[in-house]
């Protein structure tokens, strides 16, 4: 029988895969997809500042408008489609009862300059939500307003240095990090004014206590660790590191990004955390959008509590108010406001909705669940697959690629085989303590049929790798996706980030 | 012109009448990959020996160039603006970086030669 | 538990695989002992769904009443398709598009945002989002100051007063010095004046806080030769259907909060930060950008680019911190601008321009009432003879949101209590108009 699978069609579609041409490009001049009724009247108060001359956005109807975002959408992976491994990312299920909640017209229509009175449902919904995360935590106070993990960092950073100044301790300069940090740890410590050292591991994936002990001193204003670890692993000397950095005068910040791996389990009160922010985008399986929005609420301990950013709520005898300035009555030491507005409130809603709809038995299962789904990867690949650490991990499990030396096939190249087997890859090449990374992160909301088929998959490409004869047809993946190796050498050196008329774009060239 | 010197960083530098000019070496660039761009010093710039004088980034990396020893930037190689890639086919070449005098020529008897410099790069690579 | 799939079953067998007895064997190297909360166990849809039902049924919402509030977060209509397509799992649940074979239709929308972004503004380039209007501001005053190597900032009185309280927050320990010039409502403060070649940017915002359109071309000049970069805030972008952008009148950065046009108020968060500027500066820009290349086959696509400039790769020498930015949100604005076209989305401005000159005639016939700014948009402050916080409550009790008092953000300057901000939209009717004509009469009588 002859194979058509691979005919060339006239369209370029592919059956269910269509090429989809940029909004641009389909203009129909002067077509709109919202009707709206004339001016009441012309008369302008614009003072001259009237635009001169047209955007140039395209004009399409309505059903032109579904139709090309609906073909995009389905050039996407995503959590509801398939499984998601991304490693330090907690790519678990978004309930859509969140999306339903937020949405409430009393959640979603309620604008931030309401006058008090008015929003009080609202402010008990934060209060709530900054209830929980105080009690899973085991810390006195949060700042909710941050946006996302790393801004979340900044307001950590920044009370710490804020109460470092309260104390007259200005001079000290220095934030220590592990190698194994995330990038946002470092960035943070510099928009911080602070020098940023990195710590070494101890061989076994953790902090070097030693050598953490050993740089500890009158210049050091915080230490930066993420816990569990970016290797998936806990840092069982967390206590002791914060006794130490206690004892040298700093303070014990600790990167809340893994969270998911130990909610339920043990509190940073017992840790010793001084502050710690919360990614609610990860732990409280809020949706990721394609690159956000997050929230990164942040708990502080009682030293830096009263250096917390505005605004937050107050309970007073008319009820919950916001304090909203720094230096005044409420918030005599606040280090000052990092967002707009209340903070991320349509997040908020969504992560209260799934904490509610868990409660503490549910969490501490899940956070167990997450636990056994990441181990039993790590049992299960071990078998052709090199585990970077020994034994049990937390939330992720960390392979490198010893076992692909001498394949000529790279992560990278194995990773993308992953692709055309209906997989999202692992997160690859991070952290940058071992060679060639691959880390998975299956969440608690993956069954145990999902993850055999993922180990067989991974398992017969990892035979198939070291076969010997087959690098090309990795070096060459994906195959089946709606567009193959992208050339990020050319996006990079010749910089196209916008779409230009035709004339233009010519005469730029 | 003097022998080519070099850098455990991987810069190469070479000393021209009063002036050196600058790059990165050929091991450098196969370890960044393909470079998609370079900033250089300005003219008139003083740099110090191991100060940070340039940046070059590939598509996933990106690093400082730090200056082999002390002195003066006199240029900046202009043409690597548009043409980043000539780091990647002639690094010890066209894709020089900048050119400077020197403040002390000394500074250049403590940097490696090239036989040094391979011996280097068999220890870094084993 | 519906959100957990493994069943006891499962787990027994994983665990044999594993070779531990119990889950909690897993968690042996967290501290012993078991920590107790004081917090309800799980809940059914229903139940969380009248918890919820209860928190909003507390608050008066924008849809049930006329409301007249801005002050950098306006409410718009939604088209129904807008919330159907943003709420397509392929895009509301796909993470940050590192893989771009897989990610092309965020990658696509990005770069239709980044396009529809510099077109509006005026501006040749624009970036994938940050969080909000506030922190895009930040951002560009620290931008700025990494062009031009100088460290002083200023910022004019009519830039929002969240904008500016994060921007001096955020930028406090870099060494910079922030000059916030006092809240300026009539619009007559001058900043050429004080443009001198040791300042980094001025930061302006147009339409301004109080609601006055200016021409920032004669700052623009005075900036430029004295080598200062002119940041431009706009918190309303539907503003740009009808009013010169930035970019036509000499900035140099602009910044933004696309809120406005990418769906509902919930509550001022989130919002999705527009950045827009010149090519030149593309270096130093913060954020993620998307750009155009080729595959393997010669096709065009997309991938994520230019991120030595990111912390994930350049760490502590990074343009910024930033990581997660306003991704959904970005492509809810992407949407509503394509739905509307330059036909709608001009006339989407006209009927605000419209409805808001129309409520100024009304309200500035009011006594104890004055119009105060001569130009607007769709936003303009208002004096009252009583203070303006007090009047809303009294209107808020007659189911009126009547607008936003100035002294909520300037409490400690007394000149502004009597001052009110007022908006009207394409959501406002003559009869929400009428009500809050009577209902400001009542309060000022």
């Amino acid at each position: 029988m002859t194979d058509y699978s691979n005919i060339e069609t006239t369209s370029g579609n592919r059956g269910l895969s269509f090429e989809e041409p940029l909004i641009f490009e389909l203009d129909s001049q002067g077509s709109t997809a919202v009707d709206l009724e004339e001016p009441s009247h012309d008369m302008d108060r614009l003072g001259g500042l009237r635009r001169r001359g047209s955007i140039g956005l395209p004009g399409l109807s309505e059903p032109e408008v579904v139709r090309h975002y609906t073909r995009l959408s389905q050039k996407n992976y995503s959590i509801d489609s398939g499984f998601y491994p991304l490693g330090s990312c907690t790519m678990k299920h978004n309930p859509r009862l969140n999306e339903k909640m937020a949405r409430l017209p009393g959640l979603g229509d309620i604008h931030p300059f309401q006058p008090e009175s008015t929003v009080q449902g609202a402010y008990k919904l934060m209060d709530t939500l900054a209830t929980w995360l105080k009690e899973l935590t085991g810390l006195p106070a949060v700042a909710l307003s941050p946006a996302a993990g790393a801004h979340g960092e900044l307001c950590g950073v920044m009370a710490i240095r804020a109460a470092h100044q309260a104390a007259g301790n200005d001079d000290r300069k220095v934030v220590l990090v592990p190698e194994s940090a995330h990038g946002t740890n470092p960035a943070t410590a510099a928009i911080c004014g602070y020098s940023v050292e990195s710590i070494p591991g101890n061989g076994n994936g953790r902090v070097d206590v030693e050598a953490l002990n050993a740089r500890l001193g009158p210049d050091v204003a915080a230490v930066m660790i993420t816990n569990p670890n970016t290797c998936g692993l806990f840092e069982n000397e967390a206590k002791a590191i914060a006794d130490a950095v206690h004892a040298a005068g700093a303070y014990f910040y600790m990167d809340g990004a893994n969270f998911n791996a130990i909610v339920g389990r043990v509190t940073m009160s017992e840790l010793g955390v001084d502050a710690m922010h919360i990614n609610l985008h990860k732990t409280f399986s809020t949706p990721h959008g394609g690159g956000g929005p997050g929230a990164g609420p942040t708990v502080l301990s009682d030293a830096l509590a009263p250096f917390a950013p505005v605004p937050f709520l107050v309970h007073d005898a008319n009820g919950l108010r916001m304090a909203e300035h720094a230096g005044d009555a409420d918030a005599p030491q606040s280090f000052g406001r990092m967002k707009g507005y209340h903070g991320q409130f349509g997040v908020f809603v969504r992560a209260l909705a799934y904490m509610m709809s868990l409660g503490k038995d549910g969490l501490r299962q899940a956070s167990g669940d997450a636990v056994l789904n990441a181990n039993y990867l790590r049992v299960r690949l071990s078998e052709e697959l090199t585990p970077s650490y020994d034994g049990v991990c937390m939330h992720e499990a960390l392979f490198d690629d010893r076992f692909l030396k001498d394949t000529g096939v790279s992560t990278l190249d194995f990773a993308k085989s992953m692709i055309d087997e209906g997989f999202h890859p692992p997160t690859m090449y991070f952290p940058l303590v071992v060679h060639g990374a691959l880390l998975m992160e299956p969440t608690e909301t993956e069954s145990k049929a999902t993850l055999d088929q993922y180990c067989e998959t991974v398992l017969a490409l990892a035979r198939k790798a070291k076969r010997g004869d087959t690098a090309e047809e990795f070096l060459s993946a994906p195959h089946l996706t709606p567009r193959r190796r992208l050339d990020e050498t050319q996006a990079a050196r010749k910089p196209i980030l916008r779409w230009k008329p035709e004339p233009l774009k010519h005469a730029a060239e | 012109m003097t022998d080519t010197r070099y850098t455990k960083e991987h810069e190469w530098i070479r000393l021209d009448g009063d002036t050196a000019t600058v790059g990165i070496t050929d091991y450098a660039q196969s370890q960044l990959g393909d470079i998609v761009f370079v900033e250089v010093p300005d003219a008139g710039k003083a740099i110090a020996k191991g100060g940070e004088a340039a940046v070059v980034e590939s598509v996933k990396a990106a690093s400082e160039v730090y200056a082999p020893v002390s002195g003066t930037v006199t240029e900046g190689n202009a043409s690597l603006d548009g043409a980043p890639d000539t780091v990647n086919s002639d690094a010890a070449g066209d894709g020089w970086f900048f050119k400077m005098t020197l403040s002390d020529a000394a500074e250049l008897d403590g940097l490696m030669d090239q036989a040094a410099y391979d011996a280097y790069l068999k220890e870094i690579d084993a | 538990m519906r959100y957990l799939p493994l069943t006891d079953s499962d787990r027994g067998t994983m665990l044999s695989t594993i070779g531990v007895g119990s889950i909690d064997e897993l968690f042996a190297e967290l501290p012993s002992g078991e920590p107790t909360f004081d917090l309800p166990d799980c809940q059914s849809e229903i139940s969380v769904e009248r918890t919820m039902n209860a928190f909003a049924r507390e608050n008066l919402s924008c849809s049930d009443v006329p409301s007249f509030l801005g002050a950098g977060n306006y409410r718009h209509h939604t088209p129904a398709s807008l919330d159907h397509l943003i709420q397509r799992g392929e895009f509301l649940t796909a993470y940050t598009p590192y893989q771009p074979e897989i990610s092309q239709g965020t990658l696509q929308t990005i770069f239709e945002f980044q396009s529809q972004v510099a077109m509006m503004m005026d501006m040749e380039v624009a970036n994938a989002s940050m969080y909000d209007g506030a922190t895009a501001c930040a951002e560009a005053a620290a931008m700025a100051c990494r062009v031009t190597k100088r460290s002083r900032v200023l910022m004019s009185g009519a830039v929002h007063p969240h904008y500016r309280d994060v921007t001096q927050t955020q930028l406090q320990h870099l060494g910079l010095e922030i000059e916030c010039l006092a809240p300026d409502p009539i619009g007559i403060e001058d900043l050429i004046g004080r443009v001198d070649g040791g300042l980094a940017c001025v930061v302006v915002q147009n339409p301004g806080f109080f609601g006055h359109l200016t021409d920032l071309t004669p700052l623009a000049e005075a900036c430029h030769a004295a080598g200062v970069l002119l940041v431009a805030c706009v918190t309303e972008p539907v503003s740009l259907g009808l009013v010169t952008p930035p970019g036509a009148m000499g900035a140099d950065i602009v910044v933004g909060e696309g809120q406005s046009i990418a769906g509902p108020a919930s509550f001022g968060g989130p919002g999705v930060g527009l950045f827009a500027t010149q090519e030149k500066f593309l270096r130093q820009m913060p954020g993620r950008l998307c750009g155009e290349t080729v595959d393997a086959d010669g096709r065009r696509g997309f991938v994520l680019t230019l991120s030595t400039r990111e912390q994930h790769i350049r760490r502590e020498k990074a343009t910024s911190n930033i990581c997660t930015n306003s991704g959904l949100i970005a492509l809810a604005f992407t949407i509503h601008m394509t739905l509307l076209g330059e036909a709608g989305f001009a006339r989407l401005a006209e009927v605000n321009h419209a409805n808001a000159v129309t409520l100024a005639n009304k309200l500035g016939a009011i006594k104890g009432v004055k119009v105060v700014p001569q130009t607007f948009f769709n936003e303009f402050a208002i004096t009252l003879s009583r203070p303006a916080a007090a009047v809303a409550e009294n209107l808020a009790a007659k189911s009126i949101l009547g607008g936003v008092p100035v002294s909520r953000f300037y409490p400690s300057y007394e000149e502004l209590n009597n001052v009110l901000l007022v908006t009207a939209t394409e959501m406002t009717t003559e009869s929400d108009m009428d009500a809050l004509v009577s209902g400001l009469g009542e309060a000022l009588s």
